[in-house]
């Protein structure tokens, strides 16, 4: 075996339930740690006051992206149907007030831009994809995805220490505690 | 008056329905879902596949010669130039729609029963969409101009005309399918990861790996996933609202009797939702029984959706009627005269009463509890709908087109072989995406499933459920000393009927009960509801 260099990402305990892991969050929280998560196998009910998180922002995001698609929209009609081509069909004007008949297909491009600003900013705010992650190393974790409960404290926080945060983590009834470490 | 009654009747104690049966953990809703993907498939899925792989290779042959040989292989004429295509087009793009109901209306309104079928209803929406997008794609003659569409520069300098609803429906349609996608996938990320995470290293789990996007499940990222999903509902609902609408724009804004209708969008957008929720259940009865989802989509679930079949239906059922009333009501004679033709007179009137019996008449049998827990009597509804709204859309077409404002022009419209089996090819294209989209990917949402079981409720207690009882006891009912109470809070004695060891809390009464002067309630004699809680 070479003597390989690890740096150590955090602590990783596991939680029974659901109601379990709220309550460890709130006291993670209200220890005074701020680089750390937790994992679950679904988005918990709650738990963003737990955590002391904020309202996501990407709605703000979203906005921007929907109106940039009612604009493109509006332009794209406006620019080939007044300007550059202006067809007479059945006696319908070709200006301005043209516009009601343009309503359709700018509602569609504020969805569609909309649509595609929420997924991506969705992605971008949680720097995914990411496929190397230090947890990944760990073998129960693993078992976010189905049914364990994982509170993740990072090595990066200020008041991480190897003894205190795993005593700290035993306190509040984690199980399984590991320190993860990841490969340099 | 506050004596404990002698009259009182046993309790009948009744609980809200759990959406998933026999108390399932997560883990085994992850194990039965996980293990489709994972195990070898049963024998009857490869009795479905292999026709449906032909019957796809029929649909290829059938566009290719149609390529090859022109359009004038499809029955098309003057002045019947829509044909099946057309009909086929709006049948397929209205199936898609109970996806998206499924998927959006229901998640805004916190209907969580959803999450046992939103994940197999969606890819139905986006294998439908496809099928749909075949017909217009070809109809237009020379496919490989059909880039024409887009508004792309070219070399004639020439641009599409946006104020026509053809050229809107274009747009519609392929934001509803795009939409979808992006929405879909969002869903299935955390269910790729489960997968992912249950595999051995290799091929396998790199591919489901990077569709995972490497998910951790951390609640940073469930803090906006579950804002992104929001708001991805929130745009879907009007979407698929107006993409119905859009579609009956193309008929709607021409001066076609039959056509010329303010009616049509509502119309169209009711009667999509109806002709989906059917395919959703043609798909899941056979579905849950041969993988065994039975307590994941349970009865209730089929009950729900046979009640929005009968009342979408009805709305159909309504519109019919209705576009019947104004015919005569508005006193245009040709209006008055297409539908006279549409139900009395013309050529097509066998299709009309198809419609009508399959449509409106077959869902009637869902007012009753027992045809909706029946699933033989279930299947034999949703399959007439099926056929019902493709005779809706021939309807509206063909019977239409094929007698217009002067006799001269009319004339008769039936399909060719070549449109039979293009018809058919596309059935067993739907059937085969279908059977390989649950070969591959988790046809329920795992994530989701498990957040709306009891347990996953962070303030769950297993030893405070309220019990509900209905219509218990007539009279009076003793209490401790909390005059002060409202009725809905108040403590109650051990009441008649309840094991006396324990005590109760009466969380809610419904309708609202008085308190008398010493503490003690009066129960009416008439139908009530008591909520009371274990203490």
């Amino acid at each position: 075996m070479s003597t390989q260099l690890k740096r150590v990402h955090g602590y990783l305990a596991e939680f029974k339930s659901a109601k379990a892991l709220y309550h460890a969050a709130e006291q993670v929280r209200d220890a005074g740690y701020k680089r750390w998560d937790v994992h679950s196998p679904f988005p918990i009910h709650g738990m963003d006051n737990a955590m002391g998180l904020k309202k996501s922002i990407l709605s703000l995001f979203v906005l921007i992206g929907g109106a940039t698609g009612t604009v493109t929209a509006f332009f794209l009609q406006y620019v080939t149907q007044v300007i550059i081509y202006p067809t007479i069909v059945q006696n319908k004007p070709a200006n301005i007030f043209t516009l009601p008949a343009f309503f359709p297909v700018m509602f569609e491009l504020t969805i569609l831009f909309a649509a595609f600003s929420s997924i991506i900013c969705c992605f971008v705010f949680n720097q995914l994809p990411r496929f190397n992650h230090p947890l990944f190393t760990s073998e129960q974790f693993k078992r976010f995805s189905d049914d364990a409960f994982f509170v993740c404290i990072e090595a990066r926080d200020p008041m991480f220490s190897r003894e205190e945060t795993r005593s700290f983590l035993e306190g509040l009834g984690g199980s399984n505690i590991e320190l993860v470490e990841d490969e340099v | 008056m506050s004596q404990t009654t002698s009259n009182a009747q046993p309790i009948n104690v009744l609980e809200r329905e759990r959406l998933v049966h026999n108390n399932r953990s997560l883990h085994w809703i992850t194990e039965r879902v996980s293990g489709i993907v994972e195990n070898r498939q049963p024998f009857l899925w490869w009795v479905l596949f292999l026709p449906s792989v032909l019957l796809s290779a029929v649909l290829g042959s059938c566009l290719f010669y149609l390529i090859v040989a022109g359009v004038g292989v499809w029955g098309n004429n003057h002045p019947v130039g829509w044909g099946w295509a057309i009909t086929n087009f709006v049948f397929w793009i209205g199936i898609g729609h109970a996806g998206t109901l499924i998927s959006a209306i229901l998640f805004l309104t916190r209907q969580k029963w959803r999450t046992s079928v939103n994940r197999a209803a969606e890819a139905m929406t986006l294998f439908a969409v496809m099928c749909a997008a075949i017909f217009p794609g070809l109809h237009v003659g020379r496919v490989w101009m059909v880039y024409f569409l887009a508004p792309v520069p070219n070399a004639n300098a020439v641009w599409q005309n946006f104020k026509s609803p053809l050229l809107w429906d274009v747009f519609a349609v392929s934001t509803y399918f795009t939409v979808s996608v992006l929405f879909w996938f969002l869903g299935l990320v955390p269910d790729l990861a489960t997968i992912r995470d249950r595999c051995k290293p290799g091929l396998k789990k790199a591919i489901y790996g990077i569709f995972a996007m490497g998910w951790r499940g951390a609640n940073r990222h469930w803090r906006h996933y579950e804002m992104a999903y929001l708001l991805l509902a929130a745009l879907s609902t009007p979407l698929v609202l107006s993409v119905h609408s859009v579609v009956s724009f193309d008929f709607a804004t021409s001066i076609v009797p039959g056509w010329h209708t303010t009616i049509f969008p509502p119309y169209f957008v009711a009667g999509a939702i109806f002709g989906g929720f059917a395919m959703v259940l043609t798909l899941m009865i056979p579905a849950r029984k041969i993988y065994g989802l039975q307590d994941l989509i349970t009865p209730k679930h089929i009950d729900n959706m046979a009640k929005i079949i009968l009342l979408t239906g009805s709305i159909v059922g309504y519109a019919y009627l209705m576009e019947l009333f104004v015919a005569w009501y508005g006193a245009n004679k040709y209006e008055f005269d297409a539908f006279m033709l549409r139900i009395k007179d013309g050529p097509y009137v066998a299709y009309y009463y198809a419609m009508f019996g399959c449509n409106v008449i077959a869902p009637q049998l869902f007012w009753f509890k027992w045809c909706r827990q029946n699933l033989w009597v279930v299947m034999a509804v949703c399959m007439a709908v099926n056929a019902g709204m493709w005779y809706e859309r021939f309807v509206i077409i063909v019977t239409t087109l094929a007698r217009d404002f002067i006799p001269g022009a009319w004339d008769l419209y039936s399909p060719t072989w070549v449109e039979v089996w293009t018809f058919i090819g596309t059935f067993g294209f739907f059937l085969m995406l279908f059977l390989l989209f649950l070969r591959f990917l988790p046809v329920i949402a795992m994530s989701e499933v498990k957040g709306v079981l009891p347990q996953s409720d962070p303030h769950y207690d297993p030893h405070h459920t309220g019990k509900l009882v209905e219509n218990s006891f007539k009279g009076a009912l003793p209490f401790d000393a909390t005059a002060g109470l409202p009725a809905q809070v108040a403590t109650a004695a051990p009441a008649p009927g309840i094991a006396q060891d324990n005590q109760f809390w009466i969380r809610q009464c419904n309708p609202r009960i008085p308190l008398s002067g010493n503490g003690s309630i009066s129960l009416p004699g008439n139908p009530f509801t008591l909520w009371i809680k274990k203490k």
